[in-house]
């Protein structure tokens, strides 16, 4: 942690809304040149060390991990802007990046400089106070990669001088933090078979954590682990079993070869047990069971991962043997109350779940959105599906649809009101069979969705949830459903976006709006928030361009 | 001599390129003649693979049958308004219509795009479809047009080719995109699905036709159409075709309604006759 983090963490422990103490003109002159020299100083750049990732919470003015921290809570410690002075937010920059589609990076802010993705593997470094970009990188990507869901990419991770992305193609590149330039290269997988990266990866100790993603192309999923020095591959855990280890058994004659459960969004960890968390996407073909029976590990999973080795400590399985869609690959978010060391997920397939971290034991499944898949829970407690929930040749009515209560839109826990926000949609789909040989490189779902007009309006909500009990304790209803993340900070405001292009501050007690800006483009982004020259930035992608807004 | 030298290499030149263009020509006409050719026309078993490519990939606006689903139209209709050939057809799903809701293959960003032997299957299966499709029942479409703009009052907010009213949706390509089916329900159950209005390219879902009555500040009452509407406002038409732009927090009240601002036409109203003869005329005018 560099001089000027500390002075300004300190700055901001104490409070944006209490008044500073009076001065001397000298005093101030003397502060002003001290600043100065700090600040020209830090643009020689301070590692980002393993230590600092641990204790970013110390450093508030920055934003190290894609979830703002390991726990996943993506929660900002500053405090200047807050809910007495959240409506006088104004914008303070734009960067267009030039890109199409859509644009889901969460960027990371350390000591001033932005570093974000775009679509079609994009990255860049901006100046924070003023937008401007101080390099760019863009990858040649092969023209025949057919990547799933758009050709996104959500962010970075950073360690040491470097930042680390995953590619379109399947590899795992490390660029210098300061010029873009291609330090490593690496080929995790073959992009050719359906495999791709549009995670953001973790940086943990000397280690750079990455999943891959192609659930809809029948790719055997992984997690990979490689040196952040050397791109050296260290370990690399399958999260669909080989033969004669355990869970195996969990899969139909083959079909494990081709059983999907990628890991395409960022987990968790824990520095004190040396855990990773890392939540499983959808088993292959997405929509249809027939010639895989069985629970189908670690599909739609939260896994627990020792960081050194990658050897899975222990698993818990959401939603066995899916065939909906319902990639449980939501953050993990680390909620530590009462003493108990806990972990929540707002789970795509409608429930949310509360899990003992130390033990992967299920506490508490409770419904925050729609459903029809479920009505009985099995002797652990976990919901279990309905033999009708299975998709049929005519079609029939599912509530969440495939796209699910929640997906990839990052959610946030507020330690200070103990609640957990998450962007929700009400929406059912008719589940139509279709099946598709396995072919490689090709579309494998195995069935056809689409939304029940039946069930219309679709609607969205920002919904407020106590994970002690999974009651809903309000919920905001958007105009229609949202993409958008949410940001919680600790001035009492939680940040997120709607469909129709706005950026909204609400009171993070109430669920009150309290400012909005219209930024004239779709919301896939989740927000994040930072501080530079001791002021606060809340900051959010949509459209093609990342906005920071700011106080006047 | 040095001359002479590039004099010769230029003829030379002249020559290859000449020879490369004929070429060039020959395949670009060769490559002309085999677009014209599906190459797994007539394919049962590609027609079959075909149907579930349609499901994953067309069925949410054409119907899980091809038959239309409300929004896309009704594909088993021998003659399209926007395929002749095969070829045709190929382009439109590789390239999507401009200015319509059709998008290009693998870019509406949720699922996987189709390869070009997958699209060819669909094709194929649609070609299966059109085959069994039963014949469209037919109206008289000149007494459906007197009645459009007369005593069914569908003119009185219903434009088509440039006349008529503004409150409803535009009607001149409807009988060219919807089914029949589809058409008649919107008349005799308005409400059932609301007809889409204004499509942004920031949300998932289009505006619908939905009413709307709001309370100003000055205790003013406007019942209308929605527009547009976000959290923080709204853009609404009346029925006399003003328009009002409102921010939501000065309003004293605002109510949304899925009933729809189009009166429901029972039997009672008009007749099924007389209904098919105003589809056969926007039929024969969304054909065009």
């Amino acid at each position: 942690m560099t001089g000027r983090g500390r002075r300004e963490a300190k700055a901001f422990n104490r409070g944006g809304r209490k008044e500073r103490p009076q001065r001397s003109r000298r005093g101030l002159l003397y502060i002003c040149i001290c600043f100065a020299v700090v600040f020209f100083a830090d643009h020689t750049f301070a590692q980002v060390t393993f230590e600092r990732l641990v204790h970013s919470a110390k450093e508030p003015q920055n934003w190290m991990t894609y979830s703002g921290d390991y726990t996943g809570k993506r929660f900002s410690g500053l405090d200047q802007v807050n809910i007495t002075n959240a409506r006088a937010l104004v914008a303070k920059w734009v960067y267009q990046t030039g890109a199409t589609g859509k644009l889901e990076t969460t960027p990371l802010v350390i000591d001033g400089i932005m570093y974000a993705t775009a679509q079609d593997d994009r990255a860049f470094a901006l100046d924070a106070h003023t937008g401007r970009p101080i390099w760019i990188y863009q990858r040649q990507i092969p023209s025949d990669i057919r990547p799933c869901c758009g050709r996104v990419n959500r962010g970075l991770a950073i360690l040491g001088d470097k930042v680390f992305m995953g590619t379109l193609d399947a590899h795992v590149v490390a660029l210098d933090a300061k010029t873009g330039n291609v330090v490593w290269d690496v080929a995790a997988a073959d992009y050719r078979t359906g495999h791709s990266f549009t995670v953001a990866p973790l940086a943990v100790k000397g280690l750079v954590v990455i999943g891959i993603s192609g659930g809809e192309y029948g790719v055997r999923g992984f997690i990979d682990a490689y040196d952040a020095a050397t791109g050296e591959r260290k370990w690399r855990f399958y999260t669909v079993p080989g033969p004669g280890e355990p869970g195996h058994e969990s899969w139909e004659g083959d079909s494990w070869k081709v059983g999907g459960a990628p890991a395409w969004n960022t987990g968790t960890y824990d520095a004190v047990t040396n855990q990773i968390f890392w939540p499983t996407g959808n088993p292959a073909p997405s929509n249809r069971g027939e010639g895989r029976a069985g629970d189908n590990l670690y599909s739609n999973s939260l896994l627990a991962l020792d960081a050194d080795t990658g050897k899975m400590n222990w698993y818990f399985q959401f939603t066995k043997h899916d065939e909906h869609d319902w990639d449980a690959t939501q953050v993990p978010v680390m909620i530590d109350t009462g003493g108990k060391h806990l972990i929540g997920q707002a789970n795509r397939n409608g429930f949310f779940y509360v899990l003992d971290r130390a033990t992967g034991k299920l506490i508490s499944a409770n419904e925050y959105g729609k459903t029809t898949w479920s009505d009985t829970k099995d002797a652990e407690g976990r919901p279990v599906a309905k033999k009708e929930a299975s998709p049929t040749l005519e079609g029939h009515t599912v509530c969440p649809g495939a796209l699910g209560t929640t997906n990839f839109m990052a959610p946030t826990y507020d330690p200070q009101t103990a609640l957990f926000y998450v962007t929700a949609r009400d929406q059912c789909d008719i589940f139509s069979t279709a099946p598709q040989p396995y072919e490689a490189g090709h579309a494998y779902y195995g069935s056809a969705y689409f939304p029940s007009e039946e069930a219309k309006p679709y609607r969205g909500f920002l919904k407020a949830i106590d994970p002690a009990t999974g009651q809903v304790k309000w919920r905001f209803e958007h105009t229609s459903p949202t993409w958008s993340g949410v940001l919680s900070t600790a001035g009492g405001l939680v940040f997120s976006g709607d469909a129709e292009g706005n950026f909204i501050a609400f009171d993070a007690a109430s669920g009150k709006p309290l400012w909005h800006f219209q930024m004239g483009g779709a919301v896939y982004a989740a927000p994040m928030a930072f501080a530079v020259d001791g002021k606060e930035y809340v900051a959010i992608a949509a459209g093609s361009a990342v906005y920071a807004f700011g106080l006047p | 001599m040095f001359q002479k030298q590039i004099k010769l290499v230029v003829s030379q030149l002249a020559a290859v390129i000449t020879t490369l263009t004929i070429l060039m020509l020959f395949c670009v006409s060769a490559a002309f003649a085999a677009d014209d050719l599906n190459p797994l026309a007539g394919d049962a078993k590609a027609a079959k693979l075909g149907e579930f490519q349609f499901r994953i990939n067309c069925a949410l606006c054409h119907g899980l049958g091809a038959r239309g689903g409300g929004r896309g139209p009704d594909l088993t209709r021998a003659v399209k308004k926007h395929t002749h050939s095969d070829t045709d057809m190929f382009q439109v799903i590789s390239n999507g219509i401009p200015g319509t809701a059709m998008p290009a293959n693998g870019t509406n960003g949720q699922g996987v795009g189709m390869t070009e032997e997958e699209i060819w299957q669909i094709v194929t299966y649609i070609r299966s479809q059109e085959v069994k499709a039963p014949a469209q029942a037919t109206g008289n479409a000149d007494h459906g047009k007197e009645l459009f703009y007369g005593d069914a009052n569908c003119s009185t907010c219903h434009m088509v080719e440039g006349k008529g009213g503004r409150l409803g949706p535009e009607l001149t390509s409807v009988g060219g995109s919807r089914t029949h089916e589809a058409i008649i329900d919107s008349v005799r159950n308005p409400s059932r699905r609301l007809a889409w209005g204004l499509t942004e390219a920031t949300k998932e879902f289009p505006q619908e036709y939905e009413s709307v009555t709001v309370m100003t500040a000055d205790r003013k009452e406007i019942k209308g159409v929605t527009l547009n509407e976000d959290s923080f406002s709204v853009q609404i038409m009346d029925a006399s075709e003003g328009i009002h732009l409102l921010q939501k927090n000065k309003l004293l009240s605002f109510q949304k309604s899925r009933q729809s601002a189009m009166p429901k036409y029972g039997v009672d109203i008009l007749s099924d006759k007389d209904l098919e003869d105003i589809v056969a005329y926007l039929v024969s005018v969304g054909a065009k």
